[in-house]
């Protein structure tokens, strides 16, 4: 499990690559929340492209940044998921949000 | 009915093992050619019920879980959680959607993730004495002729 961080004017985007549960998922979580807190993105952009496994642990980790990123005004856009990784997204009512990214609206695919 | 293929292992309630655990499960479903989706339904599932165990069975300390696998003649997989740790006081709560009690970060969607992805859950648990959860996945590809 790894994650690379690229910044861009007022984008945080954070690649994960790996599998992503319960265990994997404290590691992510403190090493996004530590990026997001030092330089207050107006976005943060989280990438799934290359998570090859997600329990619910990856719903949580969603869900707790997007409240991080809507404390200060921020939001959060959703980049990569899989028709799979969308299936659990929707579990907790995550498709109805507005983080996907362009192009990636979920009642498209 | 009588499985036709089976296996047991149990494992410290430590999170590495959480993997370790899906990948029990594939290895063992592995022989049935399972269809890649019905890979990632069990491997999922079966995180989700291993994670329950280790944050909310053994909160404040390290114990069992025992991981049985059963094959049976007509394709279906049943997959067997249990601790020995704290049990639900009730379970109907602990099933519905959203309901957690495992503080920041965990969505309380364990239940709702194992009875999507696989055909039948089934948890029996007493307070103070551990929990056994079952999960039944019914492969379909091509089971006869794998075993």
């Amino acid at each position: 499990m790894t994650i690379q961080t690229t910044r861009s004017e007022d984008t945080l985007t954070v690649h994960l690559t790996g599998e992503l549960d319960h265990h994997s998922a404290a590691g992510w979580r403190s090493a996004i929340d530590r990026e997001a807190i030092c330089c207050h993105p107006k976005r943060l952009v989280l990438d799934f492209s290359d998570v090859t496994f997600m329990d619910s642990s990856g719903i949580g980790l969603v869900m707790g940044r997007y409240k991080l990123m809507r404390s200060w005004g921020g939001d959060l856009r959703l980049g990569g998921l899989s028709p799979r990784l969308r299936q659990m997204m929707s579990l907790a009512g995550i498709d109805r949000l507005p983080v996907w990214e362009e192009g990636e609206n979920h009642e498209t695919y | 009915m009588k499985p036709i293929n089976e296996m047991k292992v149990q494992f410290p309630s430590r999170s590495v093992n959480e993997r370790l655990a899906r990948s029990v499960v594939s290895a063992f479903a592995a022989g049935l050619d399972p269809t890649l989706d019905e890979l990632a339904d069990l491997r999922t599932a079966v995180s989700e019920a291993v994670t329950n165990c280790i944050v909310h069975a053994y909160p404040d300390s390290i114990g069992k879980i025992s991981l049985q696998l059963r094959l049976f003649t007509d394709g279906r997989l049943s997959v067997k959680i249990t601790d020995w740790g704290v049990g639900i006081d009730d379970i109907k709560q602990a099933m519905t959607p959203l309901y957690t009690s495992g503080g920041e970060d965990r969505a309380g969607l364990g239940f709702s993730v194992m009875e999507s992805f696989c055909d039948r859950v089934r948890v029996r648990s007493k307070a103070g004495h551990g929990t056994t959860v079952t999960l039944d996945k019914y492969i379909l590809s091509r089971h006869t002729e794998a075993v």
